[in-house]
């Protein structure tokens, strides 16, 4: 079996053609967060489809993930309101506290980075999201602050 | 018949024609980059455009339809101007280091930019950075050269269904690559180079052997051995730039010896002795109920091919050796104790039409003993370049012949280089091994063409035989998927990873167009209608080699020199 399981999704589309795809890797990405290689070759399986066609398509898209999202999934906005109050700036400090490029997980799977284009809150640019929580009017100095806090409380959990 | 108007003059086109087609026909040269014929027009490079008289329109020739009474324009200011901004924003972020390019003088790119009159860089892009590929033995990838053309990855689907490359990501960080950005090593792809023949710029080209063999060809402690393939003297004319289909046979191996190799075998030879093991194995399925249909197993495109797609059909591969890999364990084992040399003291290179021999040679089943069958591979492009950087001018040759005792072969192993030679050989001497007899006229017309697939139905002394051959692994792919559905009237299936066999291999002069691969199948042909030895059984020193070493074809050596076996293999498909 495949890791992660996506049977059920896969169940959900017998006999599908090469137009269910977007559909099927969207209801994946939504259930797991992230298409692994298993789960490409698997859909490329049940569509026929070939595995580098799958990851041409996904990757066309930026809404798809290829690594398993961290326990803490960053999101940094690079829309164009968040571009003028200084979001580059914010994203090089995530960049540069996490040292990862956007798209990856932290080694130890705590953190991920992903950019996105605009999440609608421009009002409070220049905005992060982490974990569906928004976070206002950041800077680089408070998004990285974010971050650590982030990382103490899971030290403090997990007692060192 | 549907007449338009171009450049004022009436052009008679077929109806639903494109453009370019009907221009073509009369002459006037559209440039193209995206199109690729006989496939749908993708119309993505839009560098074929020509203008719409009245409304000024520019359409793109390689998918519009004529229509009647149209009028367009080839050649106004305003085309050529767009034609030359698209080749300059080609160019605005290419690497531009033609000079020490793999394709350099043959790159479409090049000659577009020639053509149009690029003088000057007009747009300044940062340059394309990508890393080379280099993880794969046959096919180098350099993606930074990289128009996004799409012609690889049509080829790569369309015509051999593999589908190892595609685009991959968007916009102005899209490039061509394979499932998850691997190495093409660890990819689907099974090595075919038909890429690499349809790729405009440098971006695909061989893994090259040249540094290896020029070092063993300076090493006096080293017997130089050179195999050349049936296909190679019957393309390496383009190469020095003679006429396609010229059969430059004798002259290739006296260059060959002016290069320095100091024996020069005939591939050929090997494919006789493929068609004594094949045949009598053939016999020997059909006789004890063996798995058939039985399937050629000398094109390493195809073997790859099946062992990751159809890995249900290896028990129907043969398991004999291809002709490269036989004439390498026959020089490193019968041929190094006649002459009394140490097969480590041998370096066996072999001159291949095909980019997957590369792949095929360093195959763990192919090194017994870790002593490679086969050292090194050069293409016919590779070997063109040899001569040319050897300085020795093949035209001002005088034919030489090949050395024994390999030299020697019949017209039946050399028409293994067109599509249905290798089956139409094997029936020639199926034939005489089942009824004692030679076949009365030895031609099997509908066994040759470019056709994708080949059927021929004949009896064979009291046994009636249902036969395929397919090139192209699309077309082989129809053939799989019909035994798969239940298809059982054929005994004998020939398949060649290359459309129309290796006359038209990876490893080919770049360049050609089908004419030119029609006349090289010709020359082949031509070859076999005129020489009068043309059954592999009759080659007197295949005679002499059973006799003196083997003994009997699939016999005890055979079996352990000549015969292999494949396994299935795991790749993202
Ligand atoms: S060598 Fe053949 S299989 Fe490999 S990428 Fe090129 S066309 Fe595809
Ligand atoms: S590698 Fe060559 S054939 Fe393939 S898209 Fe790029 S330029 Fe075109
Ligand atoms: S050749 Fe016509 S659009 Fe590319």
């Amino acid at each position: 079996m495949v890791e992660p399981d996506i049977e059920p999704i896969l169940a959900r589309h017998p006999g599908a053609g090469r137009e269910t795809l977007i559909p099927i890797l969207q209801e994946i990405q939504t259930a797991h967060g992230y298409l692994s290689k298993d789960v490409i070759m698997r859909v490329g399986k049940h569509l026929n489809l070939p595995t580098s066609k799958i990851y041409g398509v996904a990757t066309f898209y930026n809404q798809f993930r290829f690594t398993r999202p961290g326990k803490y999934h960053v999101q940094v906005c690079r829309g164009t309101a968040c571009h003028v109050k200084g979001s580059l700036s914010v994203l090089e400090a995530v960049v540069k506290e996490l040292k990862i490029s956007p798209g990856q997980t932290t080694r130890d799977g705590l953190f991920s980075l992903e950019v996105v284009a605009c999440m609608g809150a421009c009002g409070l640019s220049p905005v992060v999201n982490i974990n569906g929580e928004f976070y206002a009017k950041v800077t680089p100095r408070k998004c990285t602050r974010i971050l650590q806090d982030c990382r103490h409380q899971e030290h403090a959990n997990a007692g060192c | 018949m549907t007449t338009f108007l171009a450049d004022g003059r009436e052009i008679a086109a077929k109806p639903g024609e494109t453009i370019l087609l009907a221009l073509r026909r009369e002459g006037i040269h559209v440039p193209t980059l995206c199109h690729m014929d006989g496939l749908a027009p993708s119309g993505a490079c839009r560098l074929c455009v020509v203008e719409v008289e009245g409304t000024g329109n520019l359409v793109t020739a390689c998918s519009c339809p004529v229509s009647e009474g149209l009028k367009i324009r080839t050649r106004t200011p305003r085309v050529l101007e767009a034609r030359r901004t698209i080749v300059e924003l080609l160019l605005s972020n290419h690497p531009d280091d033609c000079l020490y390019c793999p394709r350099g003088g043959k790159c479409e790119l090049q000659h577009l930019a020639m053509d149009l009159g690029v003088r000057q860089r007009l747009y300044r892009g940062a340059k394309s950075k990508r890393e080379l590929d280099v993880s794969s033995p046959s096919i180098l990838r350099d993606p930074s050269k990289c128009i996004l053309c799409g012609r690889c990855v049509r080829m790569c689907e369309e015509y051999q269904t593999v589908s190892a490359v595609d685009f991959i990501a968007r916009g102005s960080r899209a490039f061509v690559g394979t499932a998850f950005n691997a190495g093409l090593n660890l990819s689907s792809c099974i090595n075919c180079g038909q890429c690499i023949l349809v790729c405009p710029t440098g971006a695909l080209s061989e893994r090259s052997s040249l540094d290896a063999v020029v070092a063993a060809l300076a090493d006096p402690t080293k017997l130089v051995i050179a195999q050349h393939a049936p296909a190679v003297s019957v393309s390496l004319a383009e190469e020095v730039g003679l006429k396609p289909g010229t059969d430059v046979d004798g002259k290739m191996v006296a260059a060959l010896r002016r290069v320095g190799f100091d024996r020069v075998f005939d591939t050929s030879f090997a494919a006789d002795l493929t068609i004594m093991e094949e045949a009598s194995e053939l016999v020997h399925r059909v006789t004890t109920g063996g798995v058939l249909p039985m399937m050629t197993s000398c094109s390493p495109g195809w073997i790859k091919f099946v062992e990751q797609f159809y890995p249900e059909f290896i028990p129907n591969l043969s398991t004999c050796k291809s002709p490269q890999q036989m004439m390498g364990a026959i020089i490193k084992s019968f041929f190094a104790q006649r002459e009394n040399i140490e097969p480590g003291n041998i370096v066996s290179v072999s001159i291949m039409p095909c980019t997957a021999k590369k792949f095929e040679c360093a195959r763990p089943e192919m090194q017994p003993n870790h002593v490679p069958d086969v050292d090194y591979v050069l293409t016919t492009r590779e070997l063109g370049q040899l001569l040319r950087m050897f300085g020795v001018n093949l035209a001002a040759l005088e034919a030489e012949a090949a050395d024994t005792p390999f030299g020697e072969r019949t017209t039946a192993g050399k028409i293994f280089g067109a599509s249905g030679g290798v089956m139409e050989a094997a029936v020639r001497t199926a034939y005489y091994l089942i009824t004692g007899q030679e076949m009365g006229d030895l031609k099997i017309q509908p066994l040759r063409g470019m056709k994708g697939i080949k059927e021929l139905r004949t009896t064979i002394g009291t046994l009636d035989v249902g036969a395929a051959v397919a090139s192209g692994l699309g077309n082989a792919r129809q053939l799989l998927d019909q035994l798969r559905a239940g298809r059982k009237d054929l005994q004998f299936i020939e398949i060649m990873t290359c459309p129309g066999g290796c006359i038209n291999g990876g490893g080919q002069p770049i360049g050609a167009d089908l004419e030119s691969v029609r006349a090289r199948m010709q020359a082949l042909y031509k070859i076999d209608r005129d020489e009068p030895r043309r059954v592999s059984h009759a080659n007197p020193w295949i005679t002499r080699l059973y006799d003196e070493f083997l003994g009997k074809p699939l016999g005890e050596k055979s079996h352990h020199l000549l015969h292999t076996h494949y396994h299935k293999r795991e790749v993202p498909l």
